[in-house]
């Protein structure tokens, strides 16, 4: 299949500041393709390169078999997005947003209403659709710039940080929107975050970004796997026959014994575990308490990066200011 | 097609936000009632000007003041556009750079002329010798002044990049074209310099154009009508272009 999306060496650079660095990316149709990374990594730059709002400084890339430098108009009628920004004019309606972008998009009138409802449904604002956008919170925004990006049927949809400075709960309802657009099997989606939990639930693929170069790029399972799969984590009062037995028996890759716990190191918990415990309770060994540790993103992003990517909220604490004193402007 | 809905779509959002902001209207009403009963009242009666009515004399100037305001206030609302993030979902649409620029530079318009024809009855209030057909006379002249000052407007919203300069734009732009335009006094006793450079405004041919059509015979004109006219067509045209160019200038 050829891929919707290839990048070639594209690069951008901000005076001495290289944001984007040579990257070569191939996304196919149909997948969820995360870009992950911390704040400045430079997500956003791609986007912007990707759906033609921004010249690369050298390289080039196609989407859905479009040039994105030669052939812009062609590109923008292909891709829908939601920029990390709020893009909605809060002083219209979401009806009249809704109907501007079918109109800019050139929607044929006859079928914009139809259309109209149909997204609105989706991210379940149908009721508020005459309402002021003003009025909205900020997650509802948010689903408002879904349903508008979908609007034209884009082939691709960007979301460039869908769910940062949301509420937890906010944060489920647009996860839930994502995973019911990923069961439309004719739009790619490209997701660019800095939260690991996005990443790994929604995406097919990651890419992590670091200083605007891939540092690493699979599927959320295959990085985690790099580390070395789950550790089982095991309490009991005879932690050396446990031990023992979980070495010879060939379930774990790695034992070892650390506070009175027997750690095992195993290739996929989810199958393990109970087979852990039944061994245990065939050798007549008690278990008092089992955990798992899951080799979380966090602990991939550390090992591509050699840094943590928290370090990068500080940043986004100082976008939702700036957002606070835009609001505040008003 | 698909272009001039975008166009068609532009100039709707624009004309419904100037619609719906009330207390802008309220002004766009009460300002030139102040200037015409207030000022205008005042100047007739301490330092009127010989052979006029100071009030039927000021009343075209103010049509083009408030004109003048609105355009500015209302293009550079795209710098709010930019501000708020909108402006990047028109940016990134479809609908090319000078479409985008077509369908704001209607829509404001579509907001001037409608702010000048909302103090146009004033006139009769103070006895303006006016009628229905010098209104549709004067609305030619009022679109030719239109187009030129939104295209301003839209130039520098396009070139400023956060809404602190807009007090700078009241300084040197609204009240130097203002003030220089002969709006509220005649040019035909002031010194050379004056002169000369409201002359070199393109707003004193339109304030004339609109004068010699609204005041008739006791009007004394400073340019045959085919001159204030031939100006103010070169001004559009210019503005207009510079616009499209500053409005097409991509990253
Ligand atoms: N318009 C710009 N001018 C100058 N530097 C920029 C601009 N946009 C982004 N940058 C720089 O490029 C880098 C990447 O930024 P960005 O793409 O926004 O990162 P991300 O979206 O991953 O947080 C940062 O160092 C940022 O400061
Ligand atoms: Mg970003």
């Amino acid at each position: 299949m050829d891929p919707i999306i290839e990048t070639f060496a594209l690069t951008r650079k901000f005076g001495s500041v290289t944001a984007v660095d040579a990257i070569d990316l191939a996304v196919e149709k149909g997948e969820v393709f995360g870009l992950l990374g911390p704040n400045g990594a430079g997500k956003t730059t791609m986007l912007s390169m990707l759906c033609t709002i921004l010249t690369p400084t050298s390289g080039s890339a196609t989407v859905n078999g479009f040039d994105i430098i030669r052939q812009h108009s062609q590109v923008r009628k292909s891709i829908g997005i939601v920029f990390q920004d709020p893009s909605v004019d809060a002083d219209m309606t979401a009806l009249e947003n809704l109907q501007m972008h079918a109109d800019l998009y050139g929607v044929p009138v006859s079928e914009q209403v139809e259309r109209i409802q149909e997204v609105l449904a989706l991210v379940r604002l149908e009721e508020k659709a005459d309402a002021f956008v003003s009025t909205y919170s900020g997650g509802m925004r948010r689903r408002l710039e879904i349903a508008r990006g979908l609007l034209h049927y884009p082939k691709v949809m960007f979301l460039d940080e869908p769910t940062i400075g949301l509420d937890p709960q906010s944060r489920e309802h647009i996860w839930d929107y994502i995973r019911k657009l990923k069961n439309r099997e004719e739009m790619t989606i490209i997701l660019t975050t800095h939260y690991m939990e996005e990443a790994d639930r929604l995406c097919n693929r990651v890419a992590i970004i670091d200083h605007g170069r891939v540092v690493a790029l699979d599927r959320p399972a295959a990085l985690k796997k790099e580390l070395g799969g789950d550790t089982v984590i095991l309490g009991t009062n005879e932690s050396q026959a446990l031990h023992d037995l979980l070495l010879n028996n060939g379930m774990a890759e790695r034992v070892s014994i650390l506070n009175g716990e027997v750690r095992a190191l195993v290739s996929n918990a989810n199958l393990l575990l109970p087979r852990i415990i039944n061994a245990a309770a065939d050798a007549g060994l008690s278990v008092e308490y089992v955990y798992l540790s899951h080799p979380d993103m966090n602990d991939v992003f550390i090992h591509f990066t050699g840094k943590d990517i928290r370090q990068g909220q500080a940043g986004e604490q100082y976008g939702r200011l700036a957002m606070m004193k835009r609001r505040r402007a008003r | 097609m698909s272009e001039v809905r975008g166009i068609y779509t532009l100039w709707k959002r624009e004309v419904k936000k100037f619609l719906r902001e009330k207390p802008r209207l309220l002004n766009a009403f009460c300002q030139p009632l102040l200037w015409l009963f207030i000022f205008g009242t005042g100047m007739r009666f301490s330092a009127g000007i010989p052979g006029y009515n100071y009030q039927e004399f000021i009343f075209p100037g103010l049509v083009c003041q408030a004109m003048l305001f609105t355009a500015m206030f209302m293009g550079v609302s795209v710098i709010w556009d930019r501000e708020f993030g909108f402006l990047k979902e028109i940016l990134v649409s479809p609908v090319s750079r000078s479409s985008i620029f077509l369908g704001k530079m209607f829509g404001v318009s579509t907001d001037v002329m409608l702010q000048g024809i909302i103090i146009f009855p004033f006139a009769f209030l103070i006895g303006a010798r006016t009628d229905f057909i010098i209104f549709l006379k004067a609305l030619p002249i009022m679109l030719l002044i239109t187009i030129g000052l939104t295209c301003i407007g839209l130039t520098f919203a396009s070139l400023l990049k956060s809404f602190e300069g807009f007090g700078l734009i009241q300084t040197f732009i609204n009240l130097p074209l203002f003030f220089l335009s002969g709006a509220l006094f005649p040019l035909t006793n002031v010194p050379e310099w004056l002169l000369c450079v409201s002359y070199a405004n393109p707003l004193t041919y339109g304030v004339d154009a609109l004068r010699t059509v609204m005041m008739g015979g006791a009007w004394a004109p400073l340019f045959p009508m085919h001159i204030d006219i031939g100006v103010l067509i070169a001004f559009d045209a210019v503005m207009f272009s510079i616009g499209t160019y500053a409005f097409s200038r991509r990253e």
